[in-house]
Formats: C-alpha cells, sequence, structure tokens
C-alpha cells in the first residue's frame, strides 16, 4: 500500500485516505488542513495538550491497571443505588448498532425501532404505578425529583413555594432538589419522620396551603416500607398540594400502587432494572396524572398511524420542549437516558410479571433474613426499626460504626455508615453467595 | 434499516402490533407476599415473553432503526460520530461496577480516573478545574449558569439576565429560565455572527452571563471573541462557553484562551460515546480558577498520591445524584488516550474538511461561511421537512431541519469526520436528486423506510402514550 492510500492518519476513527484528503482540499480550493480554520491568529492555540496516544490494547491495559487500585470488595450497598443480576441477552441485545448508535427519534419514519421499545418503556411505568403518563427519561431519581418540584409550581391552583421532603432524605438527592429550587424561588424544608417512616400528625402541623408539594418515598432511604402513604396522600390533597412518591420498578411491582394512594407524581431511579451497579449511573423515571400531561418534562413517545394507516410511534407534544419552546420550555432537559430506559424495559420484559413480583418479594425476605442473623450478633440490633423492609435496613451496633466500615473492608467487605452507630446494609440477589461470609465478618467486627 | 427486509413486511400489519403490548400481557395476582396485604397491590399486568421471543422483539426493533454504523447521519449540531467499539469494552469492565457509597480509600483506581480525565478535558479547554458531575450538556449548562449565579452572589452583585443569540441552542434558553434569569435574545449580523453594536445595546448592569457557542450553529468562528469577551467583561458580566461545536476546534483553540469563564464539554459529542437513542450523555464543566471554588460537591483532588473527595468551598451544592453518568466518562477517557494530541487534531481537521467538502458539492444555497464543522443549506422553495422525509428515500438520514431560524428553511448538516469521500458523494448526490424533486414527491415522502409518513398532527392532538391508552385494544 502507497502512502496515499493509507488510513494512518492522527484518528484511526477519521477514514479517509491521504489521496481523498488531497482531492477533497482540491475541490474545496484549500491549499491544506490548517488554512481551513478561519480562527485569528490572536486565539488561535500553538501548543500542544500533551496527552500522548496509546493503542486500543495499551489503553485498556491502563484503564485495567487504574481500575485495579480500587479495593476487591462485596458490596452490601444501597441507598438509592442496587446491584440486581442483569441478563446476558439485555447487553446482547442493548449491544446492536441501531439502537446504540441512533440519535434522538428526531425522523421517527426510520426510528420506529427506538421509538416503540420506550412507548413500552412507558406503558410499563403505566401499568406500575396506575398513573397515566410516563416521560422516557430523566437523568436520576434525584433531577426527576427537581422536575417534580418545578412541576408542583406550574400545576397548583393556589400559590405556595413550600417544598417538604422528609427529614431522612439522602442528601445527594435532596441537594439536586435545592438547585432546581433555587431558579424558581421554592423552599426546600425536611418534615420529621418517627421510627422510620413518616410521622403523620407533625407533617400535618408543618403543612400549609402554601405547601406546593410533599415527598415522600417508599421504600424509604433506609429501606423501611412506608406504611400510611394514604394518609399522607389525603392530607397533601386536603391542602391542593401535589403528592409525589419516591421509589423504584422493582418494588412498585409488589408495592401499593401509587394511585391508590393519591400520589400525583412518580418519581425513582429505575436503573435497578437492566444496569447494576456503574458508580450511580442512573435513569430517572417521571410519572404523573394526564391533566398534568402539558407540563411534563422531557421526550413523550405517542402513538399514531402513518400514511398507509399502519400503527407507528413519534416523538409528541414537542412544543413543550425546549428545542421548541426555548425558555418557556418546561424543561432544559434535551439528552436523556434512553438507551438506560431500552435496557430497563428489555429486563422487566425477560422477567415478566411472575419475575417482578417474585424479585419484589426477594427484596423483603432477603432484607429480613440478613436482619434477623445479624441481630443474633452481641452488640448487634438489627433492624433498628420494628417495620417491613425493602432490601436494606439499619443496624445499630455497640462499636463506632466508623470502625466496623474499616473492619469489614478489611475483611472484604462493604457497607454504609449512616450515623455514629448506625451502619446501613442491603442484600440483593447479587451478594447471596457472600451472606454467610459476611455475617461471620459481622461477627467478628462487632466484638 | 434494512430497507430490503423492511419492504418485505410492508404488508404484513401483524408484524407492526408490539409484541410487548396488551395483547402479549400476563396479569398475575400478587398472593403469598411476605408483607401485609393492605401494603402490596393487587395484581400486575405485563409482558411476559420467553427469552427467544425477547430476542426476536428487540432484534426486529433494531432492524427499524437508523444508526450511525448503518450509514451517513449528518444531524447538524448533534455532531454523530463512529464510536470505537472498544470504548464500550471499556466502560463495560466488570472492575468499572463500583458503587458510589464507597469510601475513598477503596476507590482509589475509579478517583485517579476521574482525576487524569479532568485534568485532561481542562487542557483541552484551556480551564483550570473540571467537574465531571453534569449527567448531559443541558445539565452542564444548568451547572455553568448555576456558579455564574454563585459567583455573581458571593459578590454582592445581583444580576437578572442572561443573553443569549437567536442561533444558540434552544437549551441555551430553557437553562437560562430554569436558573430563574430572564433572556435577552440577541439578533444576529448580516454576516451570520454575533452583531456587536447589538451586543453592546444588550449587555450591561443586569447582565449575569453571554452564552455563545463557537464556532456557531451556523458553523462559522466568531472572529470578534476577543472584542465580545471584553464588552461582556467590562459589563462585569460571565462568558458561558456552550461546548455543543468543539469537535471543530480540537487543538486549533480554547474557550479558555479565548476569554471564556465556564464552558460545558459534550464529551458524546466531541468525543466518543454512541448518542443511544437519546442518551445518555455527559456533560463536563470547566471553569477558570477564580470560579473553581463554586464547582459541584464532591470534587476530586489528589493529595500525597492519593485521590479524595471534597467540597469546594462554596460549591453550588449537586447536580447529579452521586457522581454522573460514569460509564460515559470512561469512554471519554479511553478515547482521548486512544488519539492523544495528534488524533484529537485530526479528527477536527476531517471533521471541518467533510463540511466544507460537502457544502460545496449539494446544489441548495448555502449562505455564509466559511464553514467549520457544519454548515446550513436552504432548501429554498422547498419545504425542509419534506425535503428531508425525501432524504430518507434515497438511504441516508437527513440533517437537522428548520433551525436555526435565521436560515430559511434550513437543512443543518454535519457530516463529521467520521465518513469517507465515497459517503459525502453518497450524501451530496442524495441531497441534489431531492433538490431536484417535485413537491408532490416531497409531500409523498419517505416511501422506503418501514413507516411512511406519520401524522404528527393526530399525535399530539390525541395523545396515546402508552398501550393502556390505545383504542383499538
Amino acid at each position: 500500500m502507497s502512502d496515499s492510500d493509507s488510513h494512518a492518519t492522527g484518528s484511526p476513527y477519521a477514514p479517509q485516505t491521504a489521496a481523498e484528503t488531497a482531492a477533497m482540499l482540491d475541490a474545496v480550493g484549500a491549499d491544506d488542513l490548517e488554512s481551513l480554520f478561519d480562527v485569528p491568529e490572536s486565539v488561535a492555540f500553538d501548543s500542544e495538550f500533551g496527552i500522548d496516544a496509546r493503542s486500543e490494547r495499551a489503553t485498556r491495559r491502563e484503564v485495567a491497571r487504574l481500575l485495579g487500585r480500587n479495593a476487591d470488595l462485596t458490596e452490601f450497598l444501597g441507598r438509592g443505588h442496587y446491584d440486581h443480576y442483569v441478563p446476558s441477552v439485555v447487553d446482547d441485545l442493548a449491544s446492536r448498532s441501531e439502537f446504540l448508535t441512533s440519535y434522538t427519534q428526531y425522523q421517527p419514519e426510520v426510528a420506529q425501532g427506538f421509538l416503540q421499545a420506550l412507548f413500552e418503556f412507558q406503558s410499563m411505568l403505566v401499568e406500575l404505578t396506575g398513573l397515566g403518563v410516563a416521560n422516557c427519561s430523566m437523568y436520576d431519581d434525584a433531577t426527576a425529583l427537581g422536575e417534580a418540584a418545578t412541576l408542583s409550581q406550574r400545576v397548583r391552583s393556589v400559590s405556595g413555594d413550600r417544598i417538604l421532603v422528609p427529614e431522612h432524605l439522602r442528601a445527594g438527592k435532596r441537594a439536586v432538589l435545592s438547585n432546581y429550587a433555587d431558579g424558581p424561588d421554592l423552599t426546600v424544608e425536611s418534615y420529621p419522620m418517627s421510627d422510620g417512616i413518616v410521622d403523620v400528625p407533625a407533617l400535618a402541623d408543618d403543612i400549609g396551603d402554601d405547601t406546593a408539594m410533599v415527598y415522600a418515598e417508599s421504600p424509604t432511604v433506609r429501606g423501611v416500607i412506608e406504611e400510611r402513604l394514604g394518609a399522607i396522600g389525603d392530607l397533601t390533597h386536603d391542602h391542593e398540594a401535589l403528592f409525589c412518591l419516591g421509589s423504584d420498578p422493582i418494588a412498585l411491582s409488589l408495592l401499593e400502587r401509587p394511585v391508590d394512594v393519591g400520589a400525583d407524581v412518580v418519581v425513582g431511579d429505575a436503573a435497578s432494572l437492566g444496569t447494576g451497579t456503574a458508580y450511580g449511573f442512573g435513569l430517572g423515571m417521571f410519572v404523573t396524572r394526564e391533566e398534568y400531561l402539558r407540563q411534563v418534562p422531557g421526550r413523550l413517545v405517542g402513538a399514531s398511524e402513518d400514511a398507509a394507516d399502519r400503527r407507528a410511534y413519534t416523538l409528541t407534544l414537542q412544543t413543550r420542549e425546549q428545542h421548541i419552546r426555548k425558555e418557556r420550555a418546561t424543561s432544559n432537559i434535551c439528552t436523556n437516558q434512553a438507551w438506560v430506559a431500552l435496557r430497563t424495559a428489555m429486563h422487566a420484559a425477560w422477567l415478566g410479571p411472575d419475575g417482578l413480583i417474585d424479585l419484589a418479594k426477594d427484596c423483603v425476605t432477603r432484607a429480613r433474613d440478613i436482619a434477623d442473623r445479624l441481630d443474633d450478633i452481641v452488640g448487634v440490633k438489627a433492624p433498628i426499626h420494628g417495620r417491613h423492609h425493602f432490601r436494606e435496613f439499619l443496624a445499630r451496633t455497640d462499636q463506632p460504626a466508623s470502625a466496623i466500615v474499616a473492619d469489614l473492608a478489611a475483611e472484604g467487605f462493604a457497607v454504609h455508615a449512616v450515623d455514629d452507630h448506625l451502619v446501613q446494609v442491603c442484600a440483593t440477589e447479587t451478594t447471596a453467595d457472600a451472606t454467610d461470609e459476611f455475617v461471620a465478618a459481622f461477627r467478628e467486627v462487632a466484638k | 434499516m434494512n430497507y430490503d427486509q423492511a419492504r418485505w413486511t410492508d404488508d404484513s400489519d401483524d408484524l407492526y402490533e408490539p409484541l410487548l403490548s396488551e395483547k402479549a400481557n400476563e396479569t398475575v395476582e400478587v398472593d403469598d407476599s411476605p408483607l401485609p396485604d393492605d401494603l402490596t397491590r393487587d395484581s400486575l399486568s405485563l409482558p411476559d415473553p420467553a427469552e427467544p421471543e425477547l430476542a426476536r422483539h428487540y432484534t426486529r426493533l433494531s432492524q427499524m432503526n437508523y444508526g450511525v454504523e448503518s450509514g451517513p447521519f449528518p444531524l447538524g449540531s448533534c455532531t454523530m460520530k463512529y464510536n470505537p467499539s472498544f470504548t464500550e469494552d471499556v466502560a463495560g469492565r466488570a472492575d468499572a461496577a463500583i458503587h458510589p457509597g464507597r469510601p475513598d480509600s477503596t476507590v482509589q483506581g475509579t478517583l485517579a480516573l476521574c482525576h487524569r480525565l479532568q485534568d485532561y478535558l481542562g487542557r483541552i479547554g484551556g480551564m483550570d478545574a473540571v467537574t465531571l458531575q453534569p449527567p448531559a450538556g443541558a445539565a452542564g449548562e444548568f451547572t455553568g449558569i448555576q456558579i455564574a449565579k454563585a459567583y455573581h452572589e458571593h459578590n454582592d452583585d445581583e444580576r437578572s439576565e442572561v443573553v443569549i443569540p437567536d442561533s444558540a441552542h434552544g437549551t441555551n434558553f430553557a437553562t437560562a429560565a430554569m436558573a430563574g434569569y430572564e433572556v435577552v435574545e440577541l439578533p444576529s449580523g448580516d454576516d451570520g455572527r454575533v452583531d456587536i453594536e447589538a451586543l453592546e445595546a444588550a449587555v450591561g448592569d443586569d447582565t449575569a452571563a453571554l452564552m455563545l457557542t463557537n464556532p456557531n450553529t451556523l458553523g462559522l468562528f466568531e472572529r470578534d471573541i476577543e472584542h465580545v469577551a471584553d464588552i461582556v467583561h467590562d459589563a462585569g458580566g460571565l462568558l458561558y462557553y456552550d461546548g455543543a461545536n468543539l469537535n471543530a476546534l480540537l487543538g486549533r483553540a480554547r474557550p479558555g484562551d479565548m476569554g471564556f469563564d465556564v464552558m460545558h464539554y459534550n464529551v458524546h459529542k466531541t468525543f466518543a460515546t454512541p448518542h443511544g437513542g437519546g442518551g445518555p450523555g455527559a456533560g463536563p464543566v470547566g471553569v477558570r480558577e477564580e470560579l473553581a471554588q463554586f464547582l459541584p460537591n464532591p470534587h476530586v483532588r489528589e493529595r500525597g498520591g492519593n485521590y479524595e473527595h471534597y467540597e469546594p468551598s462554596n460549591s453550588i451544592g449537586k447536580v447529579h445524584g452521586f457522581y454522573g453518568n460514569w460509564p460515559v466518562l470512561l469512554k471519554t477517557f479511553a478515547y482521548i488516550a486512544r488519539l492523544g494530541d495528534e488524533g484529537l487534531r485530526d479528527a477536527s481537521a476531517k471533521a471541518v474538511l467533510n463540511a466544507n467538502y460537502l457544502a460545496e458539492q449539494i446544489e441548495y444555497e448555502v449562505p455564509f461561511g466559511p464553514f467549520h464543522h457544519e454548515f446550513v443549506a436552504s432548501a429554498g422553495e422547498q419545504d425542509a421537512a419534506d425535503a428531508a422525509k425525501r432524504m430518507l428515500d434515497y438511504g441516508v438520514h437527513p440533517p437537522t431541519t428548520k433551525w436555526p431560524e435565521i436560515v430559511d428553511e434550513a437543512l443543518m448538516t454535519e457530516p463529521t469526520e467520521g465518513e469517507t469521500k465515497r459517503s459525502l458523494d453518497q450524501l451530496a448526490a442524495a441531497f441534489n436528486a431531492v433538490a431536484g424533486d417535485s413537491d408532490a414527491e416531497l409531500a409523498d415522502a419517505p416511501s422506503r423506510p418501514t413507516a411512511k409518513r406519520i401524522d404528527q398532527a393526530t399525535a399530539a392532538r390525541n395523545p396515546r402514550l402508552s398501550w393502556q391508552a390505545l383504542d383499538d385494544t
């Protein structure tokens, strides 16, 4: 091969040969590539980044070497990010390049596959919640909660700017909510919890006609299944505020339907299906009542017909969105988590309704069993709340929580430290094989 | 898109039924629950395919979808480039699957990678500090504008407006409004660039920031950028760089050197992440040193060979529940490492060459110029949306249509570096064929893909957004 035929230029993914480059430069009347850049001398960058190119093999080795510095721990960790087994078929199908390398479906005639998949994702969330409208993803549960707060201000008939959230809200989630609340001047306030669930009388004292939205979770960040959702919904509606419920699709397969407890919006992280653990990588779900349809943030896929009268899918109600409505849009979201939603829909379909319900039951019984086993250890009380749990629970330890965490890490296990003497343990099917060793290690470190 | 297969199924209605629809649903009672009845739902009705059915369903759906690996995808401003397979492998590594709740001391490798990527992005953008947390470009904009707001508040300097050119991405406007600012729209000058007189009139004591992309959405470099920066800075405002078009500048100019104070990087556009039908992306934000104190919490730093999270002194808080879209960042790191200085510069040069070559080959009028990575052609007497549908019949994905509005019947085209001369010629042939087609042919298009023209009006007038809402069940 002569030099002019070679693809071996700087970027291995720029496929023009030297001969093609020369022909194209000739066609546009340019002497060389540099002359194409219309950058004034005064701002031109004439230095180097100092980044050496590596081969594929060397890059992979470098990443492996770096990640090798992570401790090898079995993670009994949750608090908003969960590891569930993802079947291989999900990886395989989602990796098909027609899905992976496509864009937002602005030309629906050549995007029917992805649109149908997203329509099916929306449909699953509608079934799980009982509410009429699901969008086809937000970034994560925290950003979805932020969008719910701003929605509440847009749709509420009376004025008021207070957003009430449980005192046991993950700090990261609350911090994101605060940023979303900043622009529209909403105020985020905590209401008390009592023994792991919402203190409804205290909430009744806090709530007022200036409350725009009440947010509650089930399961809570501590894994407690909220027992009084209906009462929270009634109280919220007495003040014409929006009731926003946080959950996830696995929990929703078993727990009370949000529509039955009066939820107006359901948010949460749907990445518990289809993704596994990826350092907090998420998939925000956003489901609401049909009456708020035109105030929904994000993409919506709708069914329509094509010119041959066949069912066809398309992005719809785009006049809510930033690319049409600009500063009057319901949200600034553009790129969302569509591919993650595809994976979640695949995983849910793979499990089917039986599989989902069984997985959810497993989240209840597994947490109960491991809590019982830890409770047998001298110096440990688990769970600290005498309630039903989902995936995770708190344990009180005589030893300082920080010491428990450090000592367990030395034994190869990770748990959360929540307070001075409180640790949180999350158990799913992915750690099932390690449970016996974990309990034994806990016994050692709790002494 | 496998057109032949699509045509073969044209007459078979059944194949268009959603396999995972109401017709395939299984209703299951929730009984024998480990929970009391009043805490559980009664039943669940969802699709229940066996794995082989599931595999066929999604394989078929994929065949009804067009991606970059199906053919040219010159969607202007979206930078749809080829994405190497190996970055997917890197992101999917089992040892990358880390829980965010771990102590720093047990995730030194992950933090080291974050730190190295922060450093790389800082060098590429000419920025002093970079956060990886924002999960998309628009989230990066929101982060950047919240940083600008925090900066002004820190200086007891209340400002109420953000200035944005009329050619800017819609996200700019929505972001500024979301952060509580009034938007001042800046009309473009006759040459498609910032009109200095209009800018001087728009900027003042109320200006918190000017949001600008450079090259702009017409593919034009803002040659007066230093003057623009002076005007904004003299008024006490900050200059925000929308990184959507950074692919056209790699190694030729850096936002930091041009006077920008804050920027976001659309790493899924400029570097490598397949867009996945609409996400995930990631939108790291770079700032100059004075603004580093406002970056989101946590930030990653190195101390004595160890890496740790810390909270910047006047942090705006958080813009994502955890650390952002981590797998996307891993791909970004792998891509930058693979290309290095020379590769990044080459990618940019070829993207610019391809845009200029394609602009030269097509018969539609292409106003303005010279171009960087993209250009906006005008469909003239034709309706741009119809012209786009007709392009589908010629086997390529059309450009972005009817935007920016400053060009009549806009066809906004960005071929990227990933196309050969041969595929650009194919694209040009499609453009030119459409340019010669009649209005009737355009109105009937497309005829070749799996779906013919879709009725958007009915979809919006009678929204059916789930299988539960379909009326023909």
